[in-house]
């Protein structure tokens, strides 16, 4: 019997499973002793880091996608079909279309996704850029905006923990770009007492936002936001006026997580490690899905990816573990349009950001292509 | 007898205990509780700093050789 592989999710953790997992049993699946299977959402694969660009216009919308079949290895079987149920006893998933698929070896990829709706007012009140909507909606917005008052809302939990930053510096360089630099203010809000989860950004961020006048408010949890009056409103008891509000919204896991019991609000109770669904050795998890308490980020999902590739591909061939995950993050910082930093830690070494500079900022514009061959594997 | 979430934040550099707690108060219900557990004295202070700020409820704060124990009751 062939040992099926079966993915859930074909975003960036997915992709990577996939592809990595292909060609380190390509003996094997051609033999026929292996199988790999994708669950997906959509034929377009979207890169989710260009959308900070698209508030700018400083990307062209067709370069955020590609047809998700042409990202994964041909040998992939490859359906546009949403799982909506997972049963880990039964070792079914069944699918929108009333398929269902059994497995040796699943992975759970499913991501994490906005839950504007989840803030009384936030989905009227707010412009948001984690989806292609909203950026558009975020970049029709900028254009109009004469001047005022900007909130930069930051809720948790969130995937990309320096985006919100970036936007943050972008804006003060777009806006004085276009002459507007002393008609706009802006303010950012942030959950914990620091301008950023990290505590070495968090205090290198302070000298920049008073050399640049970017105000803050920390300890600031949304509690509501009120559209027609344009205040928004912290559980902390404050509340702040603004003309544009630019949210990051809570997020949420994929609801079928949640539907099929497999982890509250969707996050998948994760081995730290070892990447198992807490309780069960024949399933991985794998991305912003996890419950582990580190950075949801690309860069996580891909370090993990790469770990849970060479266990099930070890376990197949071998029968023998290969590796635990050993927490490693790493984000480029946009520090500006023309700048960037970056930091990496993992859970024994903390993170030490170094100076901002313009071969940095490069670097992650040449990322934002090469994204395209790191999810093939070839990277 | 409320259900417990425990988050083992310990040597979790980001985004952290308070960030991993404000999280978690938002995917239980009224009531539940969630222990956190942290290498850094810094949360162990900040915390309850913050849940007496929001009206939650401190259930206790530990210390436990090298790490601290810090569990809140949602209750609002
Ligand atoms: C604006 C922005 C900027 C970012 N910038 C950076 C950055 O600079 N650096 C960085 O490291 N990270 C960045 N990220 C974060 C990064 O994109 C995510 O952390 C990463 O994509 C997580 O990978 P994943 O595979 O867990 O989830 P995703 O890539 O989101 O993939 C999850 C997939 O699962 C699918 N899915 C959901 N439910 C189902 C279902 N029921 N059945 C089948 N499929 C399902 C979804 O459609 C999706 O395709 C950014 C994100 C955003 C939004």
């Amino acid at each position: 019997m062939a040992k099926k592989i079966l993915i859930v999710g074909g975003g960036l953790s997915g992709t990577i499973v996939a592809n990595g997992l292909c060609r380190q049993l390509a003996h094997q699946m051609r033999q026929g002793a292996v199988s790999i299977t994708v669950l997906g959402t959509s034929d377009k694969h979207l890169y989710q880091p260009g959308l900070l660009y698209v508030p700018f216009g400083r990307i062209r919308e067709a370069e955020l996608f590609r047809e998700q079949k042409k990202v994964l290895d041909r040998r992939i079987n490859f359906f546009i079909d949403p799982a909506t149920h997972i049963d880990v006893e039964a070792k079914t998933v069944s699918t929108q279309s009333g398929r269902s698929f059994d497995y040796d070896y699943l992975v759970l990829a499913t991501g994490s996704r906005i839950r504007p709706d989840a803030v009384p007012g936030m989905e009227e009140g707010a412009h948001w850029f984690y989806d292609l909507d909203g950026a558009r909606k975020l970049r029709d917005a900028l254009a109009a905006f004469e001047g005022g008052r900007i909130v930069v809302n930051v809720n948790a939990p969130h995937k990309c923990p320096v985006a919100p930053l970036e936007i943050t510096f972008m804006l003060d360089e777009y806006f004085k770009a276009r002459g507007l630099g002393d008609k706009v203010e802006i303010t950012y809000t942030y959950p914990i007492g620091r301008l950023h989860a990290l505590e070495p950004v968090g205090k290198w961020a302070v000298p920049e936002f008073q050399k640049l006048g970017i105000k803050s408010e920390t300890f600031f949890n949304t509690k509501a936001v009120d559209p027609k009056a344009k205040k928004i409103e912290s559980e902390e008891g404050v509340t702040l006026d603004y003309d544009l509000l630019i949210t990051i919204p809570p997020h949420n896991g994929a609801e079928v997580i949640e539907n099929s019991g497999l982890g509250k609000a969707g996050w998948v109770p994760t081995n730290p490690k070892t990447l198992h669904r807490e309780g069960s050795d024949t399933v991985f998890v794998v991305g912003d899905t996890t419950n582990i308490p580190i950075s949801k980020a690309g860069s996580t999902a891909h370090f993990e990816a790469d770990t849970v590739v060479d266990n099930i591909a070890s376990l197949i061939t071998e029968n023998r573990w290969a590796r635990d995950y050993d927490g490693k993050v790493y984000c480029f910082i946009e520090t500006g349009m023309n700048t960037g930093t970056y930091v990496w830690f993992n859970y024994t070494t903390p993170p030490n950001p170094g100076p901002p500079s313009q071969m940095i900022h490069w670097f992650k514009l040449a990322y934002n292509r090469l994204y395209w061959l790191s999810a093939r594997g070839l990277l | 007898m409320s259900e417990r979430t425990l988050i083992d934040a310990r040597g979790a550099f980001c985004p952290g205990p308070l960030m991993e707690l404000i999280a978690a108060l938002k995917a239980i219900e009224i009531g539940e509780e969630v222990e956190v557990l942290s290498s850094d004295k810094g949360s162990a202070d900040d915390i309850p700093e913050w849940v007496a700020k929001v009206g939650h409820e401190m259930v206790g704060v530990e210390e436990k050789g090298d790490h601290w124990s810090v569990v809140v009751r949602r209750a609002k």
